[in-house]
């Protein structure tokens, strides 16, 4: 083989390799503000963040053809923090001081969460965070408008307690941050209520986890004591489908056994077969088939976006467009894109929310929702079967738990602590 | 409702479980009845879920002799009502369209649109309640073994004017089995009610009884005060329905741990082909199972009315989508890395990520829905404590099936025989006139479509997805590793027996442990025996 | 003169050595000194990228010892990565002392998080920076004999050793997530302050960190180097291309495979260790199977059997997934997948092999 013609081809290989990196790295006008979208576009996440990613573009997209904002266009600066927790702080980094924008919508899971959170603090930047968490976190430049435990699980669990007569609790989960403390806070509420210990059931599997058939089994057994059982499922993502196929398998029916979800939404229903569902519960701040003008506008637009009309919308995707208008009305209020400005002006500000109501941006950084509880239907969708009366106002530090209860956050003039101690 | 009574339901028998059921629910006189059936009808189309419930309560004390059609149908989800003039009606639906049937005015409609009618939703409170009055009323009639299973699903829910229509519905009963289920329901109750003698022979009767509701009795009756003889005798009983229950425990978790090892099996033997036999490391191995499972939801897209004839002609459509995708691989990239076994490890590695990407970039990154077929749903119930998915069942026979045919293949066929001269030595081979590169590409072809028909299995249990192959990658070079490479029958056994450990290991230790003991396991497993279970012998080991 | 040979001998190693150095000194210069305005200046996230990058190339060095040297191919690598990594970790979260969320003087917030309400014993010591920069080197060098003993003095080799090594990583994943083992579970250890003192957010203490990998990197450079230019490297090669002939001369292949095996640990904990503060978190995802062969992939780019491959290659690969995730992020997957493919097909000695191709043509 003739060494030059090999290596001269390679060359030839490796440098039309880089030409079309040149050509495809986006080319940036002059007169935008630009905001960061920091979500997985592959890797484990990427089933649940790609759509959010979109969600940003869409709302960008309206804006813009709204006039944009401070009479300039808004530009998403798009990049793949690939499901690698790391890369998701060297890509936040990225964003703020190589592409220098004004604020990021993004991140999903809770250690993407902790790992960009200093590189945010360090450079004083925005982080609009949509997926609800366990809470026991306030940042000065984190705003969370997904729920905080309190927004969902609390209300779920009441509605078990009273309309349906729950007495005995298996509470499975995930083995990660957010289930940990979620049945922990349950576990509290629910004794403070008065059940037995022998009444609560807790499990946790591993990430991934697909083979559901002993615990399924044993909540199966657990459920023939006698009393009125139910299910409190954080389990995450990929997990759920085979254990509702499970579920569906082994018999355990919504009237017999109801499991009701924190992490299943529309979006996870579209990959499962739910005729053997129908009637479990899920509880989160909005659902698909809410009717509601503004609901049924952003379902179009949404359908229209992405060019196809049997894409779901779900909770996280209206939190992002809750916190998209509430950082576009602040931006507005403060005159400036600066940080510290709109950190100041985004507390108070209401945006209508998707639901028929309004949600406001309150001192902790947390937002108000209103919790409906949904039973899956055949269709993929959620009946809304309950909801609170009023909006519910989202708690940084839970009341539940021993370390945070004397916790509070405020982040407006005096006060500007996120974790300040209140001696009762 | 009761126009059909079956033969063996004797006309007197008729009779009396109308008039009982009458005393279930209140009855009413005639035109009030067809009355309170009507109000009842136009609660249903009201939103509140409260107003549905008393709707309901009336129909069912009407006694119309629509009531057991309406409420299945509410159940089923069948029932509407017309946008119009709130009339409720039964609906079917077929190519997007509908014809319905007034529930009163029993009009038929045919090409209703789905703007027009409206489904009256139901919720799990009305769901329950459904389940409870359909059972009751499927006591009278039907065949012995419905009628048995109602009283079954009855049990721990009965209130005590109902066991007393219980117990007349026993003096009059014929069928065997409904007799048995009944004399249950009505033993349970003694040891809540009767006298000390009445309670012994009511343990008697339940001695054999696995019904979970059973054990609850018991349980109930040994905490409370009663005589010792009682006691004694309930003691015992439990302790055997105990022992019982833990023996039908262990046929349940064998069967849980057969069928987890019947997947491992599954995702690792073709693994055991490409890897075992012509010795290359396929990272894009599951990938290729991935495409096998997307593969199945394509067939399905395609076939949507036939599910179950989709998932017969997905094995074979998996399995040639699979290997003439890893034939292309083999042919152009493989080929050029033979003997160097790890670098072949990198080049898969990049072809893994790249099918990745391209199944995310056509199919989305979202989950696709594979849905079931009825035989493969549900569960086989052997007695009301041990029962086996159907779907795991299937998968096992499946499992066993693949083998078998890999089997014959790999030992009658000249192909097969090709394949071993091959991965013996292979410069003998060909000077024997075997032509060793088709060979490789067909073995690796074999490989990949067993892949895929392991990903056709897999749709039915997990994710159709991006990422459903990292997830068995690894486990798959476990089996196929521990089983001895190059060994078909090791990597079934070695499948099967490290499923049936690890689902032996769960209950003390968790999910999560129990995989880290295996894996401790068969790490120190290597060190005694480096070749695993079954090594090669001869020259070709090594 | 004669006992530097080993360096001056080393053709590519001369270049790679003198620009780790300039780029020791003058990265953080430029970082510190050149206002931001300047043409010359180097942004503080370009430094701590291409510091993590750095304690790749160390990590691919480690696996190019005994892969490209020894002809052992561990899967599993990233497990003294991630081990040494945790040691820092543990030793960074005890500095955290009272500046957590709820304020305990002890307890990490995670374990506060989770009612634990005594710190478990793993845990005492590491809130002495030399007790933890022992067991930064001692737990990876523990795990790699224990684990080497029992693998090597069976003979297992070839794949057998390369899947139980990826068994081996796999199971302390799983091992890590678990929230009961007292590692954070999922969420890891994160949201460090400081180090010996210095705040981790001043850019002063990312330029020092930047300059210690550097110096850390050159330094085990030479460590190696010296090792595989010594007899024992000729042994070392001896043993991978023909492993019986070299025990039948009377060596001690295991003993000799274990110590450089434990070494390769070391060096891998010890770049766990400095990537840790400059990433700002270490998470069980680092244990998983597929970075282990990541690390492979960088070996087998910047071609095995080199040290300077090694390091050219990670650097290149991590470059590049950095610079393709930013501008192709729907699309990086495939560039990478199809460099992974060619390189292996057409590059079988790597980027090494490409530039000595080159100067023999010449």
């Amino acid at each position: 083989m003739n060494c030059n013609r090999l290596f001269h081809r390679l060359l030839f290989i490796t440098a039309a390799l880089f030409c079309c990196m040149a050509i495809v790295s986006p080319a940036s006008a002059k007169d935008t503000i630009k905001i960061g979208v920091l979500h997985s576009l592959s890797g484990t996440m990427a089933i649940s963040e790609t759509t959010l990613k979109d969600t940003i573009l869409m709302l960008v997209d309206e804006q813009n053809k709204k006039g944009g904002l401070l009479g300039k266009k808004i530009e998403a600066v798009v990049v793949d923090p690939a499901s690698n927790w790391p890369l998701f702080a060297e890509k936040a980094r990225e964003l703020i001081e190589k592409d220098k924008v004004a604020a990021v919508f993004g991140c999903w899971t809770s250690v993407s969460r902790k790992s960009v959170l200093p590189v945010f603090e360090e450079l004083d930047n925005l982080l609009f965070y949509p997926v609800q968490y366990e809470g026991e976190e306030s940042s000065k430049n984190v705003f969370y408008t997904g729920a905080a435990p309190n927004q969902q699980a609390i209300p779920a669990v009441d509605y078990l307690m009273n309309e349906i007569g729950v007495k005995r609790w298996v509470l499975a989960g995930t083995d990660y941050v957010y289930p940990r403390t979620t049945n922990k806070i349950l576990q509290a509420y629910l004794k403070s209520k008065g059940v037995a210990d022998a009444d609560i059931m807790i499990n946790y599997t591993p990430f991934g986890h697909s083979d559901w058939q002993s615990i399924v089994a044993d909540i199966k057994k657990f459920g023939t004591a006698g009393k009125k059982t139910a299910v409190v499922s954080t389990i995450n993502g990929d997990a759920n489908v085979p254990f509702y196929k499970e579920l569906g398998n082994q018999g355990i029916t919504a009237d017999n056994i109801p499991v009701i979800a924190f992490s299943v939404g529309e979006e996870e229903l579209s990959g499962i077969d739910t005729k053997p569902l129908v009637g479990h519960l899920a509880a989160w701040n909005y659902f698909m088939s809410v009717n509601d003008p503004a609901n049924d506008e952003f379902i179009e637009n949404w359908h229209t976006f992405i060019k196809n009309p049997n894409r779901v919308t779900n909770d996280p995707m209206e939190a992002h467009y809750i916190g998209f208008n509430m950082w576009v009305k602040a931006v507005e209020k403060a005159g400036t894109t600066d940080a510290g400005a709109v950190q100041d002006a985004i507390i108070g500000v209401t945006v209508p929310n998707l639901t028929g109501g309004y949600s406001a941006m309150m001192p902790n950084h947390h937002i108000t929702k209103p919790v409906l509880i949904g039973e899956i239907q055949e269709d993929g969708q959620f009946e809304v079967v309950w909801q609170t009366p009023g909006l519910v106002v989202g708690d940084a530090w839970s009341d539940y738990l021993p370390g945070s209860k004397d916790l509070i956050s405020d982040w407006r003039a005096p006060l500007k602590n996120g974790n300040f101690k209140v001696t009762k | 409702m009761f126009t059909s009574p079956k033969s063996r339901f004797p006309a007197l028998l008729f009779i009396l479980a109308f008039a009982m059921y009458a005393a279930f629910f209140e009855g009413l006189p005639a035109n009030a009845a067809a009355r309170t059936f009507d109000q009842g009808l136009e609660k249903l189309t009201q939103k509140d879920f409260n107003n549905k419930i008393q709707g309901l309560e009336q129909i069912v004390q009407s006694k119309d002799p629509q009531v057991e059609k309406l409420l299945s149908a509410l159940l089923e989800g069948d029932l509407y009502y017309t946008q119009k003039d709130k009339e409720v009606v039964y609906a079917t639906k077929s190519d997007g369209q509908y014809t319905t049937t007034g529930v009163l005015s029993n009009d038929v409609t045919q090409q209703v649109g789905s703007r027009s009618i409206r489904k009256i939703g139901i919720n799990n409170n009305i769901r329950k309640k459904l389940k409870g009055w359909l059972s009751l009323l499927q006591l009278y009639h039907g065949p012995p073994r419905e009628r048995a299973d109602a009283v079954y699903r009855l049990l721990g829910k009965l209130s005590p004017d109902m066991v007393d229509s219980l117990k007349d519905l026993y003096e009059q009963e014929t069928s065997h089995k409904v007799r048995q289920a009944l004399a249950t329901a009505i033993a349970i109750d003694t040891l809540k009610t009767g006298n000390n003698e009445a309670k012994l022979s009511a343990l008697s009767q339940l001695k054999g009884s696995l019904h979970p509701a059973v054990k609850t009795g018991l349980i109930n009756l040994i905490n409370e005060k009663t005589s010792e003889q009682v006691q004694k005798k309930a003691t015992k009983i439990l302790q055997r329905i105990e022992s019982r229950i833990a023996f039908y425990g262990f046929l349940e978790t064998l069967f849980f741990g057969l069928s987890a090892g019947s997947i491992l099996v599954l995702a690792a033997i073709g693994l055991a082909i490409t890897f075992g036999v012509i010795g290359v490391i396929n990272m894009a191995h599951g990938e290729l199972i991935m495409i096998g499972a997307y593969t199945t939801w394509v067939i399905q897209q395609l076939l949507p009315h036939h599910l179950g004839l989709a998932i017969c002609l997905a094995v074979p459509g998996a399995f040639l989508v699979s290997a003439l995708s890893g034939i292309v691989i083999e042919r152009s990239i493989i080929r050029f890395l033979y003997g160097r076994p790890l670098e072949t490890l990198l080049a898969t590695f990049g072809v893994s990520l790249v099918l990745q990407q391209a199944v995310r970039s056509v199919f989305s990154p979202l989950n696709r829905a594979v849905s079931a077929p009825d035989w493969m749903s549900g569960s086989l119930v052997l007695n009301p404590i041990l029962s086996l998915t159907m779907n795991r069942i299937v998968i096992f026979f499946f499992c066993l099936f693949v083998f078998g045919a890999l089997f014959l293949i790999m030992k009658k066929t000249s192909l097969g025989l090709q394949v071993r001269a091959v991965s013996q030595n292979r410069a003998m081979a060909r000077a024997m006139g075997v032509p060793a590169s088709r060979v490789d590409a067909l073995t690796f072809g074999l490989g990949s479509g067993i892949a895929g028909v392991a990903g056709v299995a897999l749709s039915q249990l997990t994710n159709v997805g991006p990422n459903l192959g990292q997830a068995y990658i690894i486990d798959s070079f476990m089996v196929v590793v521990f089983g001895g490479v190059g060994n078909l029958w090791g990597t079934l056994l070695a499948g099967l027996s490290l499923g049936t450990a690890n689902k032996f290991i769960e209950p003390f230790s968790g999910a999560v442990l129990a995989k880290i003991i295996v894996l401790v396991f068969i790490i120190l497993f290597i060190q005694k025996r480096p070749q695993g279970l079954f090594p090669q012998k001869g020259r070709a080991a090594g | 003169m004669k006992r530097l040979s080993f360096i001056f001998d080393d053709k590519l190693g001369i270049p790679l050595l003198i620009a780790l150095g300039a780029a020791m000194i003058m990265v953080p210069v430029l970082n510190l000194m050149v206002p931001e305005t300047n043409f010359f200046h180097v942004s503080t996230f370009t430094m701590s990228l291409w510091g993590k990058y750095l304690t790749y190339a160390m990590l691919a060095m480690a696996v190019d010892l005994v892969w490209g040297y020894l002809g052992i191919l561990s899967l599993g690598h990233g497990v003294f990565f991630g081990l040494g990594g945790y040691a820092m970790g543990m030793y960074l979260m005890r500095q955290i002392g009272t500046r957590g969320e709820y304020g305990h003087p002890i307890l990490p917030d995670f374990m506060v998080f989770l009612n634990w309400d005594k710190l478990p014993w793993f845990w005492h010591g590491f809130d002495m920076f030399p007790f933890a920069a022992v067991m930064i080197v001692l737990v990876p060098c523990l795990l790699a004999l224990v684990f080497g003993w029992l693998a090597f003095k069976s003979r297992v080799t070839g794949v057998y050793l390369s899947i139980i090594t990826q068994a081996l990583t796999y199971s302390l994943m799983l091992a890590f997530f678990r929230n009961e083992m007292g590692f954070g579970g999922n969420n890891g250890l994160t949201d460090f302050k400081d180090l010996l003192g210095f705040s981790l957010l001043s850019d002063g203490t990312k330029a020092g960190l930047f300059a210690v990998t550097a110096g850390c990197l050159i330094l085990a450079y030479l460590a190696c180097r010296y090792l595989v230019s010594s007899k024992l490297g000729r042994v070392l090669a001896a043993i991978r291309d023909a492993e019986d002939r070299v025990r039948f001369l009377g060596y001690n292949v295991e003993t000799v495979k274990l110590w450089v095996f434990v070494f390769s640990a070391g060096l891998a904990g010890i770049a766990g260790a400095l990537y840790v503060p400059q990433v700002g978190i270490i998470n069980p995802s680092e244990f998983s199977p597929l970075n282990s062969i990541e690390i492979v992939v960088w070996v087998a780019v910047g071609g095995r059997g080199t040290l300077y491959g090694a390091v050219a290659g990670a650097l290149v690969v991590n470059w590049a997934k950095s610079y393709l995730t930013g501008a192709l992020p729907d699309a990086w997957l495939f560039a990478l997948g199809a460099l992974f493919i060619v390189v292996t097909i057409f590059l079988p000695k790597g980027i090494a092999g490409l530039i000595r191709l080159r100067k023999e043509a010449a």
